[in-house]
């Protein structure tokens, strides 16, 4: 690889009209842009489910409220529970990923354009006819309603008998589709990964960000199938006369919950594997130092991967499983702790001893440690059968998880936002509405999943419309609504910045983290072919030793 | 007892989070506060004990961890912190550590084994405990959204607030209950007694406690059951021996057919009423909804949506949305005579 890395003149190409230019976003089959759609896709989507959070909170400000009606409450946390996981979580790192992998790995596009590009519109479709149900499902209320069955969409209320009309068929399908969407995905990204790789970059000299991904598909493969074939079971339920799930004629609601929780406790480890990946990639450059412990980091998420596979019935301790499933599934689920806690201890790790900056990505990355820290431990609470007989489908369930996924898994995509951002539009994001970004994030954060844990202990379960006073729910409740306001006002400061910044940004450069993997080789934004010569890689950080040809990373591989 | 609660909600107001770090620093702290309200910290029987107790050790465990890994991390980017200083100068690029990484995965694997065991023998000891000849037996039946309780060996059937005998360690009476569900999935849950148990369609499931005091316990449903699942409130009330015997006595008896109420009852048994809802000694044998037989032996309605008092038994007969929007009771349509006629008639069952 020359030391700067080549680029070709750009082919000339007469203006587009906007009309050629929608056409050939729509038509493309660039990993690229099918990256960046995706992640508009699920930029559109966090806006939408979060405004349903805010509504969702706005009736739990304070007692016996009436802000929505029950009927309305429950349609809210369904949509947006399954929006976050479905049309946020989901097609969000997928967008990374599919924008990420080829160029860290030296490829000029994924193994398989034609299917990446189905898997996107087969995904869009599916968000857009989750939320056409709002027209087009008559539920039990009168004419178009969204469902109402939570995300989890238990037997048997999802059933015909007690989910009349259409909205749940929106549901079932919806999620039956952006299912073969994932698995087209992971089966692409897997072979990219396998078979895409330059020259010189063996298995053990990927990218981590690139092993976290063929785990994470992997695991995509073995978790999304059961929930696609459960889908197909209650469409056969509700239109044939099938009796899987139906508890009147012999049905077990209990297999439906084995199926969705083999898929969907494993999924918080499909959507937090990325992000591990993620902070294994910005928390080296900002410490100036290499990954602590690589092949370490390497096994234990698969590790994660394979002991996730065993954990899932720790959602159903309270289902009466006898004594020795419910203590099989305690120990599962706190093993797969121990490698979870190996990776924290690696990132720091990686710290110690550097030189940290806190830009912005850094800071993000930073406050996922700590918040991570925190969700893990309440994790292993959980694990705990008899703790969680108390603590399921309580508040503290729902301060754990979004502990996980807000605390977690969205501060490390912000971290990455952040990140590549300049190598995906040329310009860098503003480091001062960053700042007022993660710092209002950060307070607003705290106050409302901080507080969340407690009504639970105070016995406040989840999924309820309204609550009785005087059980020492109202103050928290009332905290926790103030807290995702913050929240939201941190959300629309970051999407103006990502508005703003792409007019009026900085200009990035080629390397403006001074990074060390592939993609910070080529061009902000890269060009369609990614890299005029293929790459040839020696070590794990091939910019590096470039940059330090006295000193480079081969002499120690 | 009203005011006295009013001014314990007041005190609730104004101190919860304080409440809630002494509830973490000692159950026995949190006592006070908690008689009434529905703190897995207070715990008043042998189930919900053993569970509080592990819980508090798995508490101290995850601690010390937080303690120790939260340090390490506010050391690690204070200390390490790029200085001006610094310049352009790298760090020295450290790859990894065979004998750290040994130390913090074999120091986890220890602690996950010791919190295994430690959960372990409380799984057994709560889930397969032996119901002995003198425990009480309850069926207890989740309905969207309300409960019914059975207990078929002293004949009684009754809806949403749970009678059960006090315990004592001596001569333990613990309550076993058989927990079923006739329609979706839904969870018993009184925190202060047990952990939650789910009730689901066609699929038993067992729960027991042993009450160490009397008196009222709060809880609700746990599991998403449909649009009213919000206001199934559930209530149980432990009874001294003879009060529960008695309890047990009055529920047995017939109500005392008073000849003033008849034309409420001519409404309840010639209209829909009876498709869902029994009153014993009379034609109205329906299943679908609360037995009425002794209503007025019962605080609240609804499932513990509303007290149970005049107007709002009127108001729940005649719009049964303005106090649980979405419950499965349909209103009633009937005149104003007619309703009053038989909210009298209501009164008197009791």
């Amino acid at each position: 690889m020359s030391a700067n890395a080549m680029t070709l003149d750009n082919v000339q190409v007469s203006d587009r009209t906007w009309l050629e230019t929608l056409h050939g976003w729509l038509t493309t089959v660039d990993h690229k842009r099918i990256g960046i759609l995706y992640v508009l896709y699920a930029l559109f989507f966090i806006v939408v489910a979060g405004t349903e959070a805010i509504l969702i909170r706005i009736q739990l400000m304070y007692p016996h409220n009436n802000f929505v009606s029950p009927q309305v409450f429950n349609r809210l946390f369904t949509m947006h529970g399954t929006t976050m996981i479905f049309y946020v979580a989901i097609p969000v790192l997928f967008g990374f990923a599919n924008y990420l992998v080829p160029l860290m790995i030296g490829a000029r596009d994924m193994a398989f354009p034609r299917l990446n590009a189905f898997s996107f519109w087969l995904t869009a479709l599916s968000g857009f006819l989750l939320y056409f149900s709002l027209l087009g499902g008559s539920g039990l209320y009168g004419a178009g309603s969204a469902p109402d069955i939570s995300w989890w969409a238990y037997a048997p209320l999802a059933a015909k008998a007690f989910s009349p009309g259409h909205s749940s068929d929106y549901w079932t399908i919806s999620v039956l589709l952006g299912g073969f969407g994932t698995v087209a995905t992971a089966i692409n990204l897997i072979a990219t990964i396998l078979c895409m790789r330059c020259p010189g970059m063996k298995l053990t000299r990927m990218p981590l960000l690139a092993w976290l991904n063929l785990t994470m598909s992997g695991m995509v493969l073995i978790v999304v199938t059961p929930l696609s074939a459960a889908q197909i079971m209650l469409l056969i339920d509700r239109y044939l006369g099938g009796h899987f799930f139906d508890t009147q004629a012999g049905g077990s609601a209990v297999l439906w919950m084995h199926f969705f929780w083999i898929f969907g406790h494993p999924e918080v480890y499909v959507l937090i594997i990325p992000c591990f990946a993620f902070m294994s990639e910005i928390v080296p450059v900002f410490s100036r130092k290499p990954i602590f412990g690589y092949p370490v980091m390497v096994a234990a998420t698969v590790i994660i991967a394979f002991v996730s596979l065993s954990v899932w019935a720790h959602h159903m301790f309270s289902v009466g499983m006898n004594s020795y499933a419910n203590s099989f599934f305690t120990i599962t689920s706190m093993v797969v702790g121990i490698p979870t806690g190996i990776k924290i201890f690696n990132w720091v790790g990686t710290m110690w001893g550097g030189k940290i900056q806190f830009k912005v990505p850094m800071l993000f990355c930073i406050g996922f440690l700590f918040q991570f820290l925190i969700a893990g431990l309440t994790g292993i609470m959980l694990a705990s059968a008899p703790f969680d007989w108390q603590l399921s489908y309580s508040y503290f369930v729902v301060a754990h998880f979004h502990y996980v996924i807000v605390g977690g898994i969205l501060f490390a995509l912000f971290g990455a936002f952040y990140y590549w951002y300049p190598k995906v539009t040329g310009r860098m994001l503003s480091e001062k509405l960053g700042k007022w970004h993660f710092w209002l994030f950060v307070l607003g954060f705290h106050m409302c999943f901080d507080v969340m844990h407690f009504p639970g202990l105070l016995g406040m379960p989840r999924r309820i419309y309204t609550y009785e006073p005087g059980r020492g729910w109202d103050t928290m409740n009332f905290i926790i609504t103030i807290g995702a306001f913050i929240q939201g006002i941190a959300i629309l400061i970051f999407v103006w910045n990502l508005i703003i910044s792409y007019f009026k940004g900085a200009k990035a450069g080629n390397d403006p983290w001074d990074a060390w993997t592939l993609e910070w080789s080529t061009s902000s934004p890269p060009p369609a072919y990614n890299f005029a010569t293929i790459p040839v890689v020696a070590s794990r950080r091939p910019l590096w030793d470039l940059k330090h040809p006295e000193d480079p990373d081969f002499r120690y591989d | 007892m009203y005011m006295k609660r009013r001014i314990r909600s007041v005190a609730r107001k104004t101190f919860p989070i304080v409440a809630l770090v002494l509830s973490f620093l000692s159950a026995a702290a949190a006592e006070p506060v908690s008689r009434t309200i529905t703190n897995i910290f207070a715990p008043e029987s042998t189930p919900a004990k053993s569970i509080l107790n592990l819980s508090l050790f798995v508490l101290a465990i995850t601690g010390i961890i937080f303690i120790v890994v939260f340090t390490l991390l506010v050391y690690s980017i204070t200390k390490f912190r790029a200085t001006p200083a610094d310049g352009s100068h790298e760090p020295a690029q450290v790859y990894g550590s065979t004998q750290i990484e040994i130390a913090w995965t074999v120091i986890p694997i220890l602690i996950v084994v010791v919190l295994f065991l430690a959960s372990a023998r409380v799984i057994h000891a709560v889930q397969d405990a032996p119901m002995p000849p003198s425990a009480v037996q309850v069926i207890a039946i989740g309905h969207q959204y309300w409960w019914e309780f059975r207990y078929p060996k002293l004949g009684v059937v009754t809806a949403n607030e749970l009678h059960i005998p006090v315990s004592d360690p001596q001569h333990p009476t613990p309550t076993f209950l058989k927990l079923l569900s006739a329609d979706t999935d839904h969870s018993f849950w009184i925190p202060q007694l047990a952990g939650k148990t789910d009730l689901i369609p066609d699929h038993p499931n067992n729960l027991w406690m042993d009450p160490h005091r009397t008196g009222l316990f709060l809880g609700q449903c746990a599991q998403y059951c449909g649009t009213q699942h919000a206001k199934m409130l559930l209530r149980v009330y432990v009874d001294t021996p003879e009060d529960f015997a008695s309890w047990i006595q009055a529920q047995k008896t017939l109500p005392v057919q008073d000849e003033k109420v008849s034309a409420g009852r001519r409404v309840f048994e010639t209209t829909a009423c009876i498709n869902c809802h029994s009153i014993s000694g009379t034609v109205a044998n329906g299943q679908f909804g609360p037995d009425l037989t002794h209503l007025m032996s019962r605080s609240t309605i609804a499932s513990g949506a509303a007290q149970n008092t005049r107007e709002n038994l009127r108001l729940w007969i005649e719009k049964p949305d303005a106090i649980k929007p979405g419950s499965l009771m349909p209103a009633m349509k009937l005149s104003d005579a007619d309703l009053d006629a038989l909210v009298d008639y209501m009164e008197t069952l009791r």
